[in-house]
């Protein structure tokens, strides 16, 4: 397609009449992106056919000219050819712009060498897009635990947050395509909105130093970031279609894309998930079915002094809760506990019954960039998010379809930045934004609002920099966030004086009435964050990057002014209006090597945190519902101290190993002892094998370890059982032991066409069929984690 | 460069003049918690006639931070045969709910279990039973044999196996009510 462009541009090219033809025209070819000069170009002057060569120092030069108008094509194999067109009219100096696009047509030529860092000195991850595809039929949260230092918080199998060394919900920022992704991330049973097959490819900041996303990623950031459109004319597409036995059902996605060499570009994409209940080695995992509808769409015109784009995304997804997770009190808990298997087992079923969640999250985006020629680019963002959620618990009157809970959260956000591009040893970004956000619980389900309403805005500020002289990279930056929420609440009398809240806060009541309270807090906080780094390259082969991040996190509305009973966690939960921010300082170094035939990494960080919020049981309350535990949050000093390896040898020609482990230990200093919920430590090795004359056959085996979380709070309590009149100690903190699996992979590749690649995969995870539980996921108290899963996958590149 | 100043210098007025948050908004609807269970009371008369007795249990805040408050009107006879009704009530509303009601118009969904400590001499038997003539148990039949002291608990569950053997871990299901009684028989 680009060569009949380019014939038709030869074919229209003007050569002037020749007069004084002693003029030359020079200059140097130049990367648009960090003005580095490109040596490689080639200048091909059109209607002469004379090729001009460019020196090493990027430096053209072509003399002989007359005073007339030259097209010139220019060329460079990491580039899109470009037609120039100049006046001569003397000697002339012209500075070629190109730019250094990325190859993204295919997945196997996506490679981390063209990555973009996110942060220059903080340890950062690149999740594979080929690790992306192959969790086609799973989700983010999935994907991501495969790397070293990030882990999951789930419930059940479909409901999967990630933990980023040891932290996670409000303390992890999801950044997908640029918007910071507001999907009340502060419930533990609410999974990121995300599609993973939307991403092109994602990258895990462990710690606070990306400033220019957020100040309060206390754990950690993840960007998401789309598939790159290259600026040429073509049109390429991808579907996969994945199937699996455990849950038996399937993925499909497919996405098009059309680029025009002018700029302009559109993108498609959709994919639609369904499974029926999932399974564990030895019973059916009643009500684990999951829905899942997403689609997006962008258009927007890429060009090298500027750009535009539109987006929207739509996620849909229904999930079923397991049915034997919902309980009645302390009484139904010991009795689960006490059971090796489910309370509720039903046959198979596709069908989703309560307790069970809908989500849909929705992003429309308008942004734009503009660059300034040997200074920088400025962009500008304008987004609207709305969340809506809905909980659909077990109610007693069984007619009664109303969800429990359903909430609505709407976020506007602006934002802009200003990155300077003028010297390739400098990185320098300056920002600003600003959110206004709505949350408006619907009273209509006849409970309570466990998340009252709520205005917030938030308003932003940074800068951030880097600097390379040599072997030394210097990074530092500092941002200060304004956050203010004001939210309407009811609570009940009871609890408003039992809290002591009628004493510290007495201006803060709008209107009694017979047992409840209106209340209206006004909260606002003054964030500062900040982050220094360097890095420094003793060879090479050697690197060593230390940084420090000083990360502000506001309290989240959970935490604030959660005031009764969950019932889809069988607790009672407390908040606190009192809470102050939390503050973190987080120390991480990197020092990676590596040899002719291997590489590896160790990350060793150590994160203290003052007025770190946590939740965990305080007591037992007495209800008519029976008994309930008494879960409170309460704000602590912290310490978290971890390490991350990656190791990865080359054995021969065909043979790769993989070796990775995390470790992170949680103190709770002002108590002196264990913190709650934090991963166990987890070692994962893979043998690959990969033989490309035989149509690119790529088989891999992976040990996952799992060790036993020994350091853990004990938050036992104690209950009267009236059946065998004993009192019982309810085992809520003791961790399931360890486990291991084993995941197999295997794919190979057809060619069907000279452009279009068929790969077949064939997955099997949990090979061994092992029956185990997981420290963190929610529903072990309730039932084992999956067993065996075999998946066929099918990926067509066109 | 003077319009990029320009442009941040204005952005950040706009956003620190301007507040999005809006006072005049009308307020909140209040949501009165339904499916709440305030109130547990047994009533026994004696079959053969006689003053009846009371064991409520009273929780004003339903699943608040106030404990419930268990009341038992008198002590039971020996060699009596009680006749009992339960009732479930929900009194933070106005007009009170009755929520026995609710439970036996679906009976198939529900079952109040009743379970005697072991130093009681009493025996309780069903006196209703749901569509499927599986015992739902808002009224029932107490037979008293000899002097003794104990715990006579009601639970209310929801979804259980039915039928079942009459105790709590064969019923299995959710609790919706679980009250204890101190109960003396002279």
């Amino acid at each position: 397609m680009k060569y009949i462009a380019l014939l038709s541009f030869l074919l229209l090219s003007t050569i002037g009449i020749a007069q004084d033809c002693n003029y030359t025209l020079s200059g140097y070819i130049i990367d648009l992106h960090d003005n580095t000069t490109l040596e490689d170009a080639t200048i091909i002057l059109a209607g002469s056919e004379q090729q001009i060569s460019v020196d090493k120092d990027g430096k053209y030069s072509i003399s002989g000219l007359c005073r007339a108008t030259y097209n010139l094509q220019v060329s460079h194999p990491a580039c899109e050819t470009q037609a120039i067109r100049v006046n001569l009219d003397g000697n002339t100096s012209r500075n070629i712009f190109m730019e250094h696009h990325l190859e993204t047509l295919g997945d196997i030529e996506l490679k981390a060498h063209l990555h973009n860092s996110k942060s220059k000195t903080a340890t950062e991850n690149v999740v594979a897009h080929t690790l992306l595809e192959s969790n086609s039929a799973g989700s983010l949260g999935d994907a991501l635990k495969q790397l070293s230092g990030v882990s999951s918080l789930s419930t059940g199998s479909t409901v999967v947050k990630p933990i980023i060394q040891g932290l996670h919900s409000s303390r992890v920022l999801l950044i997908t395509d640029g918007t910071r992704l507001q999907d009340q991330e502060w419930g533990v049973e609410h999974a990121p909105n995300i599609d993973i097959n939307s991403a092109g490819e994602v990258t895990v900041i462990k710690g606070a130093a990306g400033l220019q996303y957020g100040g309060d990623a206390v754990g950690g950031t993840i960007i998401i970031e789309p598939e790159k459109i290259p600026v040429k004319d073509t049109v390429f597409g991808r579907t996969i279609l994945t199937t699996a036995t455990n849950g038996r059902g399937g993925t499909m996605t497919s996405s098009i894309t059309k680029s025009y060499n002018s700029g302009w570009y559109g993108n498609l994409q959709g994919s639609l998930k369904r499974f029926g209940d999932f399974e564990s080695p030895d019973y059916i995992l009643s009500n684990t079915a999951v829905a899942e509808r997403n689609i997006s769409g962008r258009i927007g015109l890429n060009t090298y002094r500027f750009g535009l784009e539109a987006n929207y995304s739509r996620f849909e997804k229904e999930a079923g809760i397991l049915r034997a997770s919902h309980v009645g009190g302390a009484e139904d808990l010991v009795v689960a506990i006490q059971s090796d298997r489910p309370s509720f087992i039903a046959p198979f079923t596709y069908d989703i019954y309560p307790p069970r969640q809908e989500v849909t999250h929705q992003i429309a985006k308008i942004k734009g960039f503009y660059r300034f020629e040997n200074l920088g680019k400025l962009s500008a963002q304008y987004d609207y998010q709305r969340n809506n959620r809905l909980e659909f618990d077990i109610r007693r009157d069984s007619e009664d379809t109303r969800p429990s809970i359903d909430l609505q959260l709407e976020t506007v956000s602006l934002k802009t930045d200003f990155e300077y591009t003028a010297d390739n040893t400098i990185t320098a970004k300056v920002g600003i934004s600003g959110n206004y956000q709505k949350h408006f619980p619907d009273p209509s389900t006849g409970v309570r609002r466990l998340i009252p309403d709520y205005q917030a805005e938030t308003f932003g500020l940074y800068m951030l920099g880097s600097k390379q002289w040599d072997a030394w990279t210097i990074e530092a930056g500092a941002r200060y966030d304004y956050n203010r929420i004001v939210a309407e609440k009811f609570y009940t009398t009871s609890l408003w004086e039992e809290r002591g809240y009628d004493l510290l806060f007495p201006e803060l009541v709008l209107q009694e009435f017979e047992n409840q309270l209106l209340v209206r807090p006004d909260l606002s906080y003054s964030n500062i964050s900040a982050t220094l780094g360097t890095r420094y390259e003793l060879n090479e082969k050697a690197s060593l990057s230390l940084n420090y991040a000083l990360a502000t996190r506001a309290p989240n509305v959970s935490e604030l002014f959660s005031d009764g009973l969950h019932q889809s966690a069988a607790r009672i939960e407390l908040g606190d209006l009192s809470f102050d921010q939390e503050v973190a300082s987080k120390f991480s170094l990197q020092y990676k090597q590596s040899g002719s035939n291997w590489s590896a990494s160790i990350a060793p960080y150590a994160n203290l945190i003052s007025n770190y919020i946590l939740i965990e049981p305080t007591g037992i309350q007495q209800t008519i519902r029976g008994n309930f535990q008494v879960w409170e949050y309460r704000q602590t000093q912290a310490r978290l101290l971890g390490v991350d390896l990656d190791a990865e040898v080359q054995l021969g020609e065909h043979w790769d190993l993989q070796h990775q482990f995390s470790v992170v230990k949680g103190r709770d200093l002002t108590l002196d002892e264990h913190l709650i919920n934090m991963p166990s430590a987890n070692t994962r090795t893979t043998i690959k094998y990969h033989l490309p004359r035989w149509k690119n056959l790529h088989l891999s085996l992976e040990s996952n370890y799992v060790f036993r979380q020994n350091d853990y709070p004990d938050t036992n309590f104690e209950v009267y059982l009236p059946q065998t009149e004993t009192t019982v100690i309810v085992d809520v903190s003791t961790p399931p032991n360890a486990y291991h699996l084993l995941n197999f992979r295997g794919d190979i590749d057809f060619a069907l066409s000279e452009k279009s690649t068929l790969n077949l995969g064939l997955m099997v995870n949990n090979l061994m069929n092992t029956s185990y539980r997981e420290y963190l996921n929610r529903q072990r108290y309730f039932a084992d984690d999956l067993g065996r899963n075999i998946l066929l996958q099918l990926k067509v590149n066109y | 460069m003077r319009t990029i100043y320009k442009f941040f210098i204005l952005f950040t007025f706009t956003f620190s003049l301007t507040s999005c948050i809006s006072d005049d908004d009308s307020l909140p609807t209040i949501v009165n918690q339904e499916e709440v269970i305030t109130t547990v009371s047994l009533t026994l008369t004696p079959e053969a006639g006689g003053s009846s007795l009371i064991l409520r249990s009273f929780d004003s805040d339903g699943d608040g931070p106030n404990a419930p408050v268990v009341t038992v009107s008198g002590d039971l006879e020996a060699d009596t045969i009680y006749l009992g009704t339960v009732l479930f009530l929900n009194e933070t509303v106005s007009p009170i709910e009755n929520i026995t009601e609710e439970v036996q118009d679906e009976a198939d969904e529900h079952q109040v279990l009743y379970t005697i400590g072991s130093s009681l001499s009493a025996s309780i038997t069903p006196t209703d039973f749901d569509s499927n003539s599986n015992p739902l148990g808002t009224s029932i039949r107490l037979s008293i044999t000899s002097p003794s002291e104990g715990l006579l608990t009601i639970t209310l569950r929801h979804e259980p196996k039915k039928p079942n053997d009459g105790t709590l871990l064969d019923a299995g299901g959710e609790t919706d009510v679980q009250v204890s009684f101190p109960v003396v028989i002279n």
